[in-house]
């Protein structure tokens, strides 16, 4: 059986579609964190897949990909010393307790 | 690898440079440091400012064509450096407050940062130096955003701000790679994308493609169905951030925007993204308009008033031409020292007093008479009232839109100027409170720092002035034009 771009490409789909879903749904903040790092792994994905099947032989994908994971890690970072604070103030980190700026 | 292509980057070393003396000064200064280190930080930007207007431009590309730093991005930069100094101006007396003194070195660096981001965003031609500028202008503001440890409200405001962000650079990236897999040689510069789209016929895919990337940086500007998060992280932000958001952040994503979509996807203008940019645009003008309305937060309102400006700000990207460029440029400068007017006087106030609503202005006249003049004065350029700048920034992004004869056009143009008749309501309403809403003032008389009366002093000469002296639109038309040549 040979892999075609199909076999990446549904993955990569499916993985962006569960990580959009989950942070409609999920309460907790750590959990949106996780749903958004599925996202930016599904876009990471499209990127080499691309650069593997379509444009062998040049670099551009895996680079950028290469980038994408730094800069990934350096968001989740923010948004978990942010999340600390907002524990030390209210005890929890459910999103929906955090709502006292509203329209 | 030549190393001396990074000579060619002097605004990004200048603002790197202050960057360092900022940082080593606040680490191994010590406490004597830290008392000189507003004015010597303010002194210093201003002498980069100075500086970055000077400099020469220079047009060859650098690093294989991924950075260029064209007469229009020069210019760009120097009115966001004017911008900054403002900010940098109105803060002074913030940074020294008790809760914040110890950590004033951090807001500044933090603000270079994000400026140095904003430089790299507005220069590159390549989508990953746009993306690293992008993301290098929005992650340390979330650490800004977080700034007033002791209130939770600027928490709530980062949390919201960071999820937000991290959510939109993730659909960014996806349609980022959408385009990737449509560049015929697996190139990203904005030039080969466009040879490789042109003649493209408009796919399910292309259009998501494009539509992804709209919504990733529409976040950035908050253009309306991306605007959620605005309100509350203006609102919740200290306010100093809240006016660096509001316009520096604003107008560096505005120029990027024009920058991809007329270099990178001009080829696709009438069959993908004309459609698109309409009914982001429509949307944008008219919800801000219309949810402003009915806001009693002075903060909020500047968030609902600053979303419908950037309406405005993004007709000029539907021209695609120098001189669609030339008076969005015009139109950010303008609304740059419009903007700042307002936050100078609300953060002249919250610092002195605490309040921040509209009902706390009634009668500020009496007590306050020149802080009241120049809230009026930002107030009419906002709304676009003669003879002030605002003015001459919207009939000048109209008559640029207008320019191409297309009678959608012209209805979009119909629907923006409805909606200024519309924002001369509520931009009147806080005129309305400050000179005619009886009452005593609950607000005592107070005189601002040396600092806030420069800022607010520098505001309003570029109010007046702006409009009056046609060089300077001029001068921006001058400055965009070799980008299309």
């Amino acid at each position: 059986m040979d892999l075609t771009i199909l076999w990446y490409i549904v993955p990569s789909v499916i993985m962006f579609c569960a990580g959009v879903y989950g942070f409609c749904t999920r309460k907790n903040m750590i959990a949106l964190l996780i749903s958004l790092e599925l996202m930016l792994n599904s876009a990471d994905l499209n990127f080499i897949v691309f650069n593997r099947f379509l444009f062998p032989g040049t670099m551009d994908g895996m680079v950028f990909t290469l980038f994408a994971i730094a800069i990934a890690a350096a968001e989740t970072a923010v948004a978990i010393a942010i999340i600390i604070n907002i524990y030390r103030e209210i005890g929890n980190t459910d999103i929906t307790s955090v709502k006292q700026m509203k329209f | 690898m030549d190393y001396s292509q990074f000579g060619a980057m002097l605004p990004e070393l200048i603002i790197l440079g202050i960057f360092l003396i900022v940082f080593c000064t606040d680490t191994f200064g010590g406490e004597g440091a830290r008392k000189i280190l507003t004015p010597f930080t303010t002194v210093l930007f201003g002498l980069a400012t100075v500086a970055i207007w000077i400099i020469p431009s220079n047009a060859e590309p650098i690093f294989g064509g991924m950075y260029v730093d064209t007469t229009a991005c020069k210019a760009m930069k120097a009115m966001l450096n004017v911008g900054v100094f403002i900010v940098l101006l109105q803060s002074a007396k913030w940074t020294d407050s008790d809760e914040v003194a110890i950590r004033k070195g951090e807001f500044y660096e933090l603000m270079l940062v994000t400026l140095f981001g904003m430089y790299l965003m507005i220069s590159a031609r390549h989508f990953l130096l746009f993306v690293i500028g992008l993301e290098s202008a929005s992650l340390p503001l979330a650490a800004m955003v977080a700034f007033n440890k002791k209130h939770y409200e600027s928490h709530e405001a980062a949390i919201k701000y960071i999820l937000t962000a991290v959510f939109s650079s993730a659909i960014l990236l996806m349609g980022l790679s959408l385009v990737y897999a449509f560049s015929g040689n697996g190139s990203l510069y904005f030039d080969d994308i466009r040879v490789a789209l042109t003649g493209e016929a408009p796919s399910g895919l292309l259009i998501a493609a494009l539509a992804f990337v709209i919504a990733g940086i529409g976040f950035k500007l908050s253009l309306v169905p991306f605007h959620l998060w605005t309100a509350d992280v203006y609102q919740g932000a200290p306010t100093a951030i809240t006016a660096y958001l509001s316009v520096i952040s604003k107008g560096s994503a505005a120029f990027a925007f024009f920058v991809i979509f007329v270099q990178a996807f001009g080829s696709m203008y009438s069959v993908v993204w004309e459609w698109m940019m309409y009914a982001v645009i429509i949307a944008t003008i008219t919800i801000g308009n219309l949810f402003a309305m009915r806001q009693k937060n002075m903060k909020r309102f500047m968030a609902f008033s600053s979303i419908s400006q950037a309406g405005y700000i993004m007709l000029g990207v539907m021209t695609e031409s120098a001189l669609g460029l030339g008076s969005m440029m015009f139109y950010i400068f303008v609304y740059i020292v419009s903007n700042l007017a307002v936050f100078s006087v609300i953060s002249a106030i919250e610092r002195k007093t605490g309040l921040v609503g509209m009902e706390d202005y009634d009668g500020l006249h009496k007590t306050n008479p020149w802080l009241s003049f120049a809230m009026t004065l930002a107030m009419f350029s906002l709304a676009g009232i003669p003879p002030f700048a605002g003015f001459f920034s919207k009939i000048l992004i109209f008559t640029s839109v207008t320019a191409s004869d297309s009678m959608a056009l012209y209805m979009l143009v119909l629907v923006a100027l409805i909606n200024t008749i519309i924002s001369l309501y509520y931009y009147l309403l806080v005129v309305k409170a400050i000179w005619i809403n009886p009452g005593e003032a609950k607000v005592e008389g107070f005189r601002s720092s040396g600092a806030e009366r420069l800022a607010l002093w520098i505001c309003v000469a570029g109010i007046i002035f702006f409009g009056l002296v046609p060089y300077i639109y001029q001068y921006c038309v001058d400055m965009a034009l070799p980008m299309f040549n």
